[in-house]
C-alpha cells in the first residue's frame, strides 16, 4: 500500500517536470518585427506605454506616473502603471518581464539597481519594447533613453538664486546643512554652489561653514541648532537634502531664528508645507514629478513612434512643456529645478 | 473495495495531489483565458523565479517535518551574495573557487543555526529570527549601500542559459537533480523515516535510535548551504550582488512548504507537493500579473491561498477523523 502510493508519488513527480519541458519545448516565438520608417513626424496612436515606478504605493511615484498618465491620454496610448509593493530589484524585474510579455510598446522605469534590472530590460528591448528610464537610472546599455530631473549645475544654481532672494539685497553669511560628508552628489552640489557664489551678483553672501546632518532627522536638527550658535550672524541656510533641510525648518520654526534666518533647500512639498506656511521657509526647491512623468511618456512615444531614435541632437515635442533635444549619453533633461512656495506648495501630494 | 480503486482515492486523498492538480488545472486555465501563458518565454520566467525559492524549499522541506523551521535563509542568501561580491572586487576572480568559498559560508552560518538549536536546545524559531536580523545586518557591514556589478557577462550569461532547443533555463537540471537527491533521503532511507518520526514525536525518535541532535544540526547546515547557492544563482543571475539581495525571501520559501502541504507542527508532508507548490505560487503570480491584477491584490491573494493551505488539511484531517470515529462508534455495538 505505502510503496504503491510512493510510486504514484514518483510518476506524478515525473509527470510535473516534463509538463514543464514539454510547455517550454515549442519553438520561441519570433515577435512581430517592428517596422523602420514611417517616421512621418507624427506620433502613432494606440501605443501601450506601461509606468514601472521603484514601488507602487509611493507618493512621489503617484505623482509622476499621472503626469505620466496625463500624457499617454494627450497621445491617445494606452496607459498602465504597475510595479512591486516593496522597492527590490528581483521584484522589479518579475514585473518587466511581465510587461515584455504583454507586448508593452513603452516600458517607463525608475530602476532599483542599475545593473540588477540590465538582463530583463535588454530582454524586453529585444521583444520590442522601448525603454525610457527616469528619476534613477539604469546602465546606459539598458535603456533607450534616460529622462534627467535636474543637472548638478541647475541645482546649484537654483539654491544659491533661492537663498539670495531670502536673504535680500543686504547679503550676509550663509551656511551649508549637506547629508554625509561623503555624499558624491551633496559634495558635487556644494563645489558648484561655491562657483555660483564667486559670481558678482552675489559678492555679498559669504559662505562661512558646511556641517552634516549625514541624512538623519535628529542629527540634522541639533547639527542646526549648533550652526545657529556658533554663527550669531548667520543669514540663511541651504540644506539640498529633504531630510536636513526638513529638520531644520523644524527647529527653526520652534525657535527665536524663525523669520530671521532664512532657509532654502532640496525639500518634498508634504514636509515642507506647514514650514511655507508658518513663513520659516520662503521657497524650496525640486524637481516636478508630474512634468519628469509626462516628459518621459513624450520621449517613449516619440522613440516607439519611430520619430527618435535616442541619439544626441534628435529633437521631440513633449506636450505642454515644449521641445526637447536629447543630450549626451542617451540623456533628456527636465529641465530647472522647480519651485515651491506659498503660492503652490498646496497643489502638491508627494 | 477493489485494491486499485482504494490506491487512487488514497492518492487523491493526499494533499501533494491535491496541489499538483491545481498547478496543473492553474497552468490550464491560465493558457486558455490569459494571453502569454501559453508562451515558452512565460514558463522561462516562472522557472527563473522558482529556481532559488525551490533550492532553498528542499532542506527547508525536511526541517519543517522534523518540527523546526530556518528563517535566516534570505539572510544567508544575502550575506552570501555580499561576500561573493567583496571577494570579487578584492580579486578573487575564478568562479569555482567563488562558489566553493560562497557554499563553504552558507554551511558554517547554518552550522551556526545547528548549534544554536541542537547544542544550547534552543527553539529553531528564536534562532533563526536572530540570525536573520544577524546575517543581514553582517550583509551591510561587509558591502554596505554598494553594488557589485562588473562580473563577466560569461558568467551571467551562463547562469540563465536555456537547455538547447527550449526556453527553460539549464539550471533547472541542478534542482532536478538535488531534488532527486533530497527525496531519496526524505522518502526512501531510513533517516527520511527518522525525520517524520522526530517531528511526530521526538522524544520516541530518540528511544528508536535515531540522533535527533545531529540530524538536526546537518540539517542546518545542508539549509545553509542551499541558501547559500540560492545566493550565488541570485547573484548572477541579477549580475548584482547587493546586501539586500533576497530579502523577504524566506517568506515565499515557508508559503511554498506548507502550502505543499507540509504539517507546521512537523511529521506531515512530502517532497512533490513542496515543489508543486513553488511551481503552483509562481505560475499563479506571474499569470494573474499577466492579467493585469495589481500587486496590492496579488499579496492578499497569495496571503490567502497560504492561509488556506495551513486551514485546509487541518480541517480535512480533522472531518476524517470525526468521520472515521463515527463509523467506529456505529460498528462497535454489534461486534
Amino acid at each position: 500500500m505505502r510503496s504503491g502510493t510512493k510510486r504514484i508519488r514518483l510518476v506524478a513527480m515525473a509527470a510535473l517536470t516534463a509538463l514543464t519541458f514539454a510547455t517550454a519545448a515549442c519553438a520561441e516565438d519570433g515577435g512581430d518585427g517592428t517596422t523602420p520608417g514611417g517616421s512621418t513626424g507624427t506620433m502613432k496612436t494606440g501605443l501601450k506605454i506601461a509606468f514601472l515606478p521603484k514601488q507602487v504605493n509611493n507618493p512621489y511615484f503617484t505623482t509622476s506616473d499621472n503626469g505620466g498618465k496625463a500624457a499617454v491620454e494627450e497621445i491617445k496610448g494606452s496607459y498602465s502603471e504597475t510595479g512591486p509593493s516593496e522597492a527590490s530589484p528581483s521584484a522589479q524585474v518579475s514585473y518587466i518581464n511581465t510587461l515584455s510579455q504583454q507586448n508593452t510598446d513603452v516600458i517607463v522605469v525608475s530602476a532599483n539597481d542599475k545593473d540588477a534590472i540590465c538582463g530583463a530590460l535588454n530582454e524586453a528591448r529585444q521583444a520590442g519594447a522601448k525603454v525610457v528610464t527616469f528619476d534613477s537610472d539604469t546602465n546606459p546599455t539598458c535603456r533607450d533613453l534616460f529622462i534627467n530631473q535636474a543637472t548638478a549645475e541647475g541645482i546649484a544654481a537654483n539654491q544659491v538664486k533661492l537663498i539670495s532672494e531670502a536673504v535680500g539685497p543686504d547679503g550676509g553669511e550663509i551656511a551649508i546643512l549637506s547629508a554625509t560628508a561623503n555624499a558624491t552628489n551633496q559634495n558635487a552640489w556644494i563645489e558648484l554652489m561655491k562657483t555660483e557664489l564667486g559670481k558678482p551678483e552675489y559678492a555679498k553672501l559669504k559662505l562661512v561653514d558646511t556641517v552634516y546632518g549625514d541624512d538623519q532627522d535628529q542629527k540634522s536638527f541639533t547639527e542646526t541648532q549648533a550652526l545657529l550658535a556658533k554663527h550669531p550672524n548667520l543669514k540663511g541656510i541651504i540644506s539640498p537634502t529633504t531630510v536636513g533641510v526638513a529638520a531644520a525648518a523644524r527647529y527653526l520654526s520652534g525657535s527665536t531664528y524663525k523669520g530671521k534666518v532664512q532657509l532654502t533647500g532640496l525639500g518634498t512639498p508634504n514636509q515642507m508645507k506647514a514650514f511655507v506656511k508658518d513663513g520659516t521657509v520662503k521657497a524650496f526647491a525640486l524637481w516636478n514629478p508630474a512634468d519628469l512623468g509626462y516628459l518621459a511618456a513624450y520621449a517613449g512615444g516619440a522613440l516607439a513612434s519611430g520619430l527618435i531614435t535616442g541619439k544626441e541632437g534628435d529633437k521631440f515635442t513633449a506636450g505642454k512643456l515644449g521641445e526637447y533635444t536629447v543630450g549626451k549619453d542617451a540623456t533628456v533633461l527636465l529641465g530647472d529645478p522647480f519651485t515651491f512656495n506659498a503660492g503652490n506648495v498646496d497643489q502638491f501630494n508627494f | 473495495m477493489s485494491e486499485p480503486a482504494a490506491r487512487i482515492r488514497r492518492a487523491l486523498g493526499t494533499w501533494d495531489v491535491v496541489v499538483l492538480l491545481a498547478l496543473v488545472a492553474v497552468a490550464v486555465v491560465g493558457a486558455l483565458t490569459v494571453d502569454g501563458v501559453a508562451s515558452p518565454r512565460f514558463w522561462r520566467f516562472v522557472v527563473l523565479e522558482a529556481i532559488p525559492i525551490a533550492l532553498i524549499a528542499l532542506p527547508m522541506t525536511l526541517i519543517v517535518i522534523t518540527g523546526e523551521i530556518d528563517l535566516s535563509v534570505a539572510s544567508v542568501l544575502g550575506l552570501t551574495c555580499s561576500v561573493m561580491g567583496q571577494l570579487w572586487v578584492s580579486g578573487v576572480t575564478s568562479l569555482p573557487l567563488l562558489i566553493a568559498l560562497a557554499l563553504l559560508l552558507g554551511a558554517v552560518l547554518g552550522a551556526v543555526n545547528g548549534l544554536f538549536v541542537t547544542g544550547f536546545g534552543l527553539p529553531s524559531l528564536a534562532v533563526t529570527i536572530g540570525t536573520l536580523a544577524l546575517y543581514r545586518g553582517l550583509a551591510y557591514v561587509v558591502l554596505g549601500d554598494r553594488a557589485v556589478a562588473n562580473y563577466p557577462t560569461t558568467w551571467t550569461t551562463t547562469a540563465i542559459q536555456p537547455l538547447p532547443g527550449t526556453t527553460i533555463p539549464w539550471m533547472i537540471l541542478v534542482v532536478a537533480a538535488l531534488a532527486v537527491v533530497f527525496a531519496v533521503v526524505l522518502h526512501a532511507m531510513p533517516v527520511g523515516r527518522g525525520l517524520y518520526a522526530m517531528g511526530n514525536n521526538a522524544e520516541a525518535a530518540r528511544f528508536a535510535g535515531v540522533d535527533v541532535r545531529l540530524t538536526k544540526f546537518w540539517l542546518f547546515v545542508a539549509s545553509g548551504a542551499m541558501s547559500a547557492l540560492a545566493g550565488v544563482f541570485w547573484t548572477l543571475r541579477f549580475a548584482s550582488a547587493r546586501a539586500d539581495n533576497g530579502s523577504g525571501l524566506e517568506l515565499a520559501v515557508v508559503a511554498a512548504v506548507l502550502l505543499g502541504g507540509v504539517s507546521i507542527f512537523g511529521g506531515r508532508g512530502a517532497l512533490l507537493g513542496v515543489l508543486a507548490a513553488v511551481a503552483l505560487l509562481g505560475v499563479l503570480r506571474n499569470a494573474l500579473q499577466l492579467a493585469y491584477v495589481p500587486a496590492n491584490t496579488l499579496t492578499v491573494i497569495t496571503g490567502s491561498l497560504l492561509i488556506a493551505s495551513v486551514v485546509g488539511p487541518n480541517v480535512a484531517g480533522m472531518l476524517r477523523e470525526r468521520l472515521r470515529r463515527r463509523r467506529t462508534t456505529t460498528v462497535s455495538p454489534s461486534s
